[in-house]
């Protein structure tokens, strides 16, 4: 059942690296991650590497696979061919730490730019009352696990640090539509959605959506929801006024 | 020596649910606070917790309140919990859960738009608070936006080593850059311990590479005490096939919506394995068990769904006695029992990762479960209403915690154990800082001698390699301390664990001290094999059976170990001691519960 494959992985850090190829055996239903675990265990101790979970479930153990963004530890060994070389590079729009580590850090500013979810008041009971309808939106975006595929993905910021300033990035305009969507919040961030992360840049080409490993429709239930309500809000605000209220449950 | 030096009120290591719970406590009643974490914020062990919350909110059943829930605690933990902390925990659970909604928590919901409450084993009522099987994603996530809202520091990807402590307790901690490999020290006179677990230890289980007994370890260096060491929880369903996934959790919510457990020959085991204990409780029969769920007023509950330790005990038994599956384990079957539409909506992770990981379709076929290491349900001694440890300074909250669970933990009271004294714990902690005068000054030669420790591994040539020695150790651990105990493995495993001692003070480790990983795990390995041996210990010491404690030479629970916790401590040489020590008696009031609440 094992057998040994051929892998070729990215090495270095800041200042520069190259791929190195090796040679190294592979069992029956094991997926990227186990062998790049067998490959520090084995061969190169201090191979750098992210994870957690082993379970698709924390989001840290994400690169490029054949240079396709993938999460290692949800990538079969079995969807490749034996005799097929696997490639293993970090994550391409975020700079390199070292091996497959990369700095991140853009994503935790972006978060912490957000303004923070503000609720309405409890009831009088002490509750807050939804239907499950209404959090199901938003419920939909809080299954991310901010593995930030889609944003090494987006090619407004893949290949353009320059646009990161302006940008947040798909993670982050889906955390503006769950928060809009969210039943309970009262702050309006429709404003600075386009004016401070750059929800204008976004043309739609859908490829974060590909790309998500818990399968979220960032572009048609986030992003495009989002703009239109932009727009609404923009050249209509009766319109939306009007959507503003109906979202309210009636008393 | 180049060290980063840092100064707060309180410090917390760890961020998951009862770290972050903890900061958030403390920065709010005024404390400057950091954060510690080895991980990236948001990645914690937590987001793995799958079925979750338990609070008694009544919105399932009125019926419920904080005594049923207290007593099902205990109950579930055979009565060796402190009475104090289940006290605490069942009535201040509800009130953690509600505010995790004024912070952006989104739980399914009643259809009278309440927060949904769902069945776990060993509660008497519907009680979870869950988000379908993602509830310990949705906690973190929430606990995660709150920190950064109020702008707490944290510093991810980042361990402590060491606990500084000076005459008068804590002063501080000593930590390195992960990324970097350079030294950290930060001044403090409280730290808050909520590192999590120690299931890193073991061959099998369920947890990731950060749950290597940090906490535990750092308390009992600096002088603290643990308790119920011997406590470890197996968790019946870990995932068995393909050999890369065994040991991942199959969330006990496929068993609370109507998930059964059968052998080879599709016999529904666990009626053969109901123990006197919870026998009026329990369903006799296949057709009361399946009413139940409809009706649980007139129905008594499924045995699939007895506390965690009675059915990793009964797959235990059904493998070794050769009536297992084809890769040795048992079968966990929803495919007949429920739609494949309801199963896709109560569990879609479970649906997803058994799709991704095994190629096995969980609407159509049954899934393939074994026994997994869990939880540790002992842990640093506290006082159970500031979770103060022995040193004036040291907090500690959530799984390193112990005393909470007893015996055994109940499914879905992790979560709201993490809230509940991870929030009192921060509480504490800032305090107790109020207190004090103002920073202790950190001497130099501990400094110096904490990061001299740290770089030893470069120092060697040709040593051990640490993923070796961990290798080892999780054998050992898995052989001779696992679900099942005797005295003679236990005795051998001190061997073994002692030889390993030799090995890991002669680890070596290539490269350099930028982003590790050979070095980081060099020096996780002292702390996992300190937990690994107060585990053995104790186990050896407790002559009886009970919860997550079961030896095959004393298979019987014991009227003086029903009375008696067991004490971890550092004796002079560096060794481990242990001591007896009476368990804290319970107020006449509170003993009243077990017999007003019909069982
Ligand atoms: S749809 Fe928008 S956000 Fe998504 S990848 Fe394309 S441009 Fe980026
Ligand atoms: S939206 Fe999907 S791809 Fe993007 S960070 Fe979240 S889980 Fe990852
Ligand atoms: S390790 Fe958690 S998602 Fe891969």
């Amino acid at each position: 059942m094992s057998y040994d494959a051929t892998f070729r992985v990215w090495r270095g850090d800041a200042a520069g690296g190259d791929l190195q190829t090796f040679t190294v055996e592979v069992n029956e239903g094991e997926v990227v991650l186990d062998v790049i675990h067998r490959l520090q265990a084995t061969q190169v101790g201090d191979l750098a590497v992210r994870w957690n979970c082993k379970a698709g479930k924390c989001g840290s153990c994400s690169a490029e696979i054949n240079g396709r963004p993938r999460l290692m530890c949800m990538t079969r060994m079995s969807t490749f061919g034996e005799d097929e070389t696997v490639t293993v590079t970090p994550m391409r729009t975020f700079p390199v730490v070292r091996d497959l580590v990369t700095d991140v850090s853009y994503n935790y500013e972006k978060a912490a730019q957000i303004p923070a979810f503000t609720p309405r008041p409890r009831e009088a009971d002490g509750s807050h009352r939804m239907q499950q309808v209404d959090v199901e939106r938003s419920q939909e975006f809080r299954k991310c696990i901010e593995c930030f595929l889609c944003q090494d993905t987006c090619h407004v910021i893949r290949d353009h640090e320059e646009n990161k300033a302006v940008f947040a990035g798909p993670r982050f305009l889906i955390r503006l539509a769950e928060l809009d969507m969210h039943p309970l919040d009262v702050v309006d961030r429709k404003h600075e959605a386009q004016d401070e992360f750059g929800l204008g840049y976004c043309n739609i080409t859908k490829c974060c959506s590909e790309v998500c490993p818990e399968g979220i429709h960032l572009t048609d239930n986030g992003i495009i929801p989002l703009k239109e309500r932009v727009v609404d809000r923009r050249y209509d605000p009766l319109t939306w006024l009007g959507s503003k209220i109906r979202r309210r449950r009636p008393d | 020596m180049e060290l980063e030096r840092h100064e707060y009120d309180v410090i917390v290591v760890g961020a998951g649910g009862a770290g972050l719970r903890a900061a958030i406590a403390a920065h709010e009643s005024g404390a400057r606070t950091a954060v510690v974490c080895k991980s990236l914020l948001g990645k914690a062990h937590t987001v793995m917790a799958e079925g979750g919350i338990a609070a008694a909110m009544a919105n399932a059943y009125p019926e419920d309140n904080w005594r049923v829930h207290f007593r099902d605690t205990m109950r579930g933990g055979k009565m060796l919990n402190h009475w104090r902390m289940a006290q605490l925990h069942a009535q201040e659970a509800p009130d953690r859960v509600r505010e995790l909604e004024d912070w952006g928590a989104l739980f399914d919901r009643t259809p009278d738009g309440l927060i949904s409450q769902r069945d776990f084993g060993g509660h008497r009522y519907a009680r979870l608070a869950h988000v379908g099987d993602r509830t310990g994603l949705e906690l973190i996530r929430t606990l995660q936006q709150r920190t950064v809202a109020l702008g707490i520091d944290v510093y991810m990807e980042c361990t402590v080593t060491r606990l500084l402590t000076g005459e008068n307790g804590v002063t501080g901690a000593f930590g390195y850059w992960r990324e970097s490999g350079r030294f950290v020290a930060w001044s403090a006179p409280s730290v808050v311990l909520a590192t999590g677990g120690i299931g890193k230890s073991y061959k099998v289980t369920s947890n990731s590479w950060e749950y290597t007994g940090d906490g535990h370890s750092l308390a009992l260096q600096a002088g603290a005490t643990l308790v119920n060491m011997e406590f470890v929880q197996f968790h019946p369903t870990g995932m068995v096939w393909p050999p890369s996934v065994r040991g991942i959790l199959v969330t006990e919510s496929v068993r609370g919506d109507g998930g059964i457990l059968k052998n080879s020959a599709g016999n529904r085991f666990m009626f053969d394995y109901i123990p006197d204990f919870f026998r009026k409780e329990t369903a006799e029969t296949e057709a009361e068990a399946d009413r139940w769920y409809d009706d649980k007023k007139n129905n008594r509950r499924p045995p699939e769904l007895l506390p965690r330790d009675e059915v990793a005990r009964a797959i235990n038994s059904e493998v070794k006695a050769g009536r297992g599956t084809p890769h040795g384990g048992v079968y966990l079957d929803i495919a007949s029992r429920r739609s494949a539409e309801y199963i896709r909506k109560r569990l879609p992770s479970m649906y997803h990762q058994f799709k991704e990981l095994a190629e096995v379709d969980i609407t159509a076929e049954a899934m393939e479960v074994g026994p997994t290491c869990h939880y540790v349900m002992g842990g640093v001694e506290v006082d159970p209403d500031t979770e103060a440890a022995r040193v004036p300074g040291l907090f500690a909250a959530g799984e390193v915690a112990g005393g909470m669970h007893g015996s055994n933990r109940l499914g879905g009271n992790s979560l709201s154990d993490l809230l509940v004294f991870g929030r009192r714990a921060g509480l504490a902690a800032a305090e107790h800082a109020r207190s004090r005068p103002g920073p202790a000054p950190l001497p130099d030669d501990d400094l110096a001698d904490a990061a001299r420790a740290a770089l030893a591994p470069f120092e060697r040539e040709g040593g051990e390699n640490p993923y070796a020695v961990q290798h080892d150790l999780q054998q050992t651990m898995h052989d001779l301390v696992g679900i099942i105990r005797t005295a003679p493995e236990m005795e051998q495993a001190l061997e073994r664990i002692a030889a390993l001692r030799e090995r890991v003070g002669n680890l070596s480790v290539e490269g350099h001290r930028q982003y590790n990983p050979g070095w980081h795990l060099a020096l996780d390995l002292p702390h996992m094999l300190l937990v690994s041996e107060c585990i053995a210990r104790a186990a050896l010491e407790r002559q009886e059976s009970r919860g997550g404690h079961t030896r095959d030479d004393f298979p019987a629970t014991n009227d003086e170990w029903s009375r008696t916790n067991l004490i971890c401590s550092r004796a002079s040489d560096g060794t481990v001691a242990l001591s007896r020590q009476p368990l804290p008696t319970m107020p006449a009031e509170l003993a009243e519960v077990f017999e007003e609440v019909p069982a």
